[in-house]
């Protein structure tokens, strides 16, 4: 698939979008400036990216606990994410949302979801709301291999694919469910497989290759806008860091991690980059100068902007 | 054996009630989300994993139907499981197979089996853990016949609770607040029981009751020692279980003081207050010298940010207030 300049420099940035943002994100939590919960994306960024950039505005995404990098790269404004996750009253959700808890609906983004296996059925009702009014509009459920295991994820498959639903389901197989591995909760090495129960399209792709998800979300994407259903992509991928920030992590070994970050999907896009000419080194260097710059903005306003007053607490209940 | 006893935190002691009686009754194993090496979301299972291996200590694919049914099912077998739920929040995935088969197995089999199950549960907001893993859920549990509802707010309550819990024959929801893990206090190093359905009188006070679950057995206390320095002297009634309701305990308290305050975390309306007032109301009503008064949470979800968060929270501000507005 051949790709416009303009497309491949856009990945780059929001890759680094989002190392960046989730990089201070890890320096705050750290020195205890954020409350609550954070949960990083950080090595995970080419599957957000990739599949995200097979979409439109207009088309929708279903986010999980780990959002950040979802959100980041369905266009989610960096100031206004920022300062929700510092609780402030400027932040997406006034401060009653949090990390786990994002939402733009202007950008298609139907929010992060605190609880495992959340989005499947909110995505079936969401691309059924797509299919029923005509729109073409495609949905993308995020959901993680733990997830996949849940009876809601299982349930939207079916039901997405009975309805022949437009939505696509990408899971980010990162190995672990918290500190569960794969193998002590599933029996299939594939997860992708288990599309075949639903007779949907099952296709792995290395999750660290941003070029990769993003040829099979667009074939998933193209399928789904033609009416002929929904597909699962399973993405291989790695998290960097505990399953939350303060996660001592120790069921997994050094050695694994080690192997996946020197498969880190950003320099490895770079290389492709300034190889085929794409950008030059000193261009890719500019972009993450200024992306840096960008995110140092938005930590100054999250920082500068009020806490919610208590008299805002009983607004939004209901409509 | 003299009973011994030492300095423990309501998790150390509930970690030692699984201990304890694992080593029992080979019958009771725990299943559950990263309860094994892990030790469990908060830390509760720590250790156990080491001592008892996997067969007893069973990680479970994130699958909280899966978890609260097949403790159901081994249950109904004949094995006496204690599952854990990371969040009380999550329960909403597992709802049908905790109120439409563990707890009407027994009803519904004309007594055939027994459902010997015990389903731990951390709520309560103020970790900034939002909406979706911060509530406080118990009157849900209250209002289902055949269940059991245990919300201790001791060291001391939760061990000897959590074993008879775990003895019970029936399933048994055991609500722990996530602030009071590391609260600690004195604890028997022995096993002992502390039946369900009993209340305690943590206070003694003549001029009003507060009637106080969980974490807002805290608050209340703290309530009655501000009041005291206002010459109100404050009884504080912890039923520990809100199904079976220890009612005696209520209505003696309040026939001897004749004034009432219900205080809990969950949302006021149509909060365990809700029908705490209500019984008090129905059978005891002559001995109240003002109406009830009710301290929860307001009707909303429970909030991300900090201020929010705090505000959310009922305290023992709002405590000391309800009480000064029966004057
Ligand atoms: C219904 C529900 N059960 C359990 C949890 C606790 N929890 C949060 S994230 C998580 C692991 C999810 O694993 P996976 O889906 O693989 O996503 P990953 O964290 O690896 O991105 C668990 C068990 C939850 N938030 N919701």
């Amino acid at each position: 698939m051949a790709l416009s300049k303009k497309t491949l420099i856009h990945m780059y940035e929001t890759m680094n979008k989002i190392r960046l943002f989730e990089q201070k994100l890890q320096e705050f939590f750290a020195a205890g400036e954020i409350p609550g919960f954070v949960h990083l994306y950080l090595g995970e960024e080419a599957v957000a990216t990739g599949a995200c950039s097979a979409l439109t505005d207009a088309d929708m995404i279903t986010s999980t606990h780990r959002g950040h990098g979802h959100l980041l790269a369905k266009g989610g404004d960096l100031k206004l994410m920022m300062a929700e996750i510092f609780g402030r009253s400027t932040g997406y959700c006034k401060g009653k949302g949090g990390s786990m808890h994002i939402a733009d609906f202007d950008l298609g983004i139907l929010g992060a979801n605190g609880i495992v296996g959340g989005g499947g059925p909110l995505a079936v009702g969401a691309s059924l709301a797509s299919k029923y009014k005509q729109t073409k509009d495609v949905t993308v459920c995020f959901f993680g291999d733990g997830a996949s295991n849940q009876g809601t994820t299982q349930e939207a498959l079916n039901a997405a694919s009975a309805w022949k639903l437009p939505l696509v389901f990408v899971n980010e197989n990162n190995g672990y469910g918290i500190s569960c591995p794969q193998c002590k909760s599933m029996a299939v090495v594939d997860i992708a497989d288990r599309a075949a129960a639903y007779d949907m399209p099952g296709v792995v792709v290395d999750g660290n290759d941003v070029l990769a998800v993003y040829e099979a979300v667009s074939e998933a994407v193209k399928r789904a806008r033609n009416g002929e259903g929904p597909s699962l992509i399973e993405c291989k991928t790695y998290r960097w860091r505990g399953h939350f920030e303060g996660d001592a992590c120790t069921y997994r070994c050094t050695e694994e991690l080690e192997e996946w970050m020197a498969k880190d999907p950003i320099p490895r896009f770079e290389a492709k980059l300034v190889e085929g000419k794409t950008l030059t080194q000193k261009e890719a260097d500019k972009i993450k100068e200024s992306i840096a710059k960008e995110v140092a903005e938005a930590v100054a306003f999250a920082k500068e902007s009020p806490m919610p007053a208590t008299s805002a607490l009983m607004d939004d209940v209901y409509a | 054996m003299e009973n011994t006893m030492s300095e423990k935190t309501y998790l150390q002691a509930l970690n030692e009630a699984l201990k304890l009686e694992m080593e029992r009754d080979e019958n009771v194993f725990i299943l559950g989300e990263d309860v094994g090496q892990f030790g469990g979301c908060f830390g509760v299972t720590q250790g156990l994993f080491d001592q008892f291996g996997e067969r007893r200590v069973m990680d479970t694919p994130i699958t909280e139907s899966t978890i609260v049914g097949a403790a159901a099912g081994a249950a109904a077998a004949g094995l006496r499981p204690v599952a854990e739920l990371m969040f009380v929040d999550f329960i909403g995935v597992a709802m049908d197979q905790l109120f439409n088969q563990a707890a009407k197995m027994r009803f519904m089999f004309g007594g055939k089996t027994t459902v010997p199950m015990t389903l731990r549960m951390p709520q309560g907001a103020g970790i900034g853990a939002a909406a979706q893993h911060s509530q406080s859920l118990e009157s849900w549990f209250m209002n289902i016949p055949g269940l059991k509802v245990v919300i201790p707010s001791t060291p001391y309550d939760a061990k000897g609770l959590l074993i008879s819990a775990i003895r019970d024959d029936n399933p048994v929801v055991f609500l722990e607040h996530k602030l009071l893990y590391g609260v600690s206090g004195e604890v028997p190093d022995e096993s002992y029981t502390i039946e369900i359905g009993k209340g305690e009188v943590k206070r003694e006070g003549t001029d009003v009751t507060i009637v106080a679950t969980s974490l807002m057995v805290h608050s209340a206390l703290e309530a009655a020692e501000r009041l005291k320095a206002d010459g109100i002297d404050a009884e504080v009634v912890d039923p520990r279980c809100l199904q079976p309701l220890d009612k005696d305990i209520i209505l003696d308290s309040v026939k001897k003081t004749h004034a009432l305050v219900v205080a809990h975390e969950a949302v006021t309306f149509a909060g365990p207050g809700a029908e705490i007032a209500a019984m008090v109301a129905e059978e005891a009503l002559d001995y109240l010298d003002a109406p009830v008064k009710r301290v929860g949470a307001p009707f909303c979800p429970v909030p991300f940010s900090p201020p929010l968060e705090q505000f959310y929270i009922p305290n023992a501000d709002n405590i000391v207030e309800a009480v000064k507005s029966l004057r």
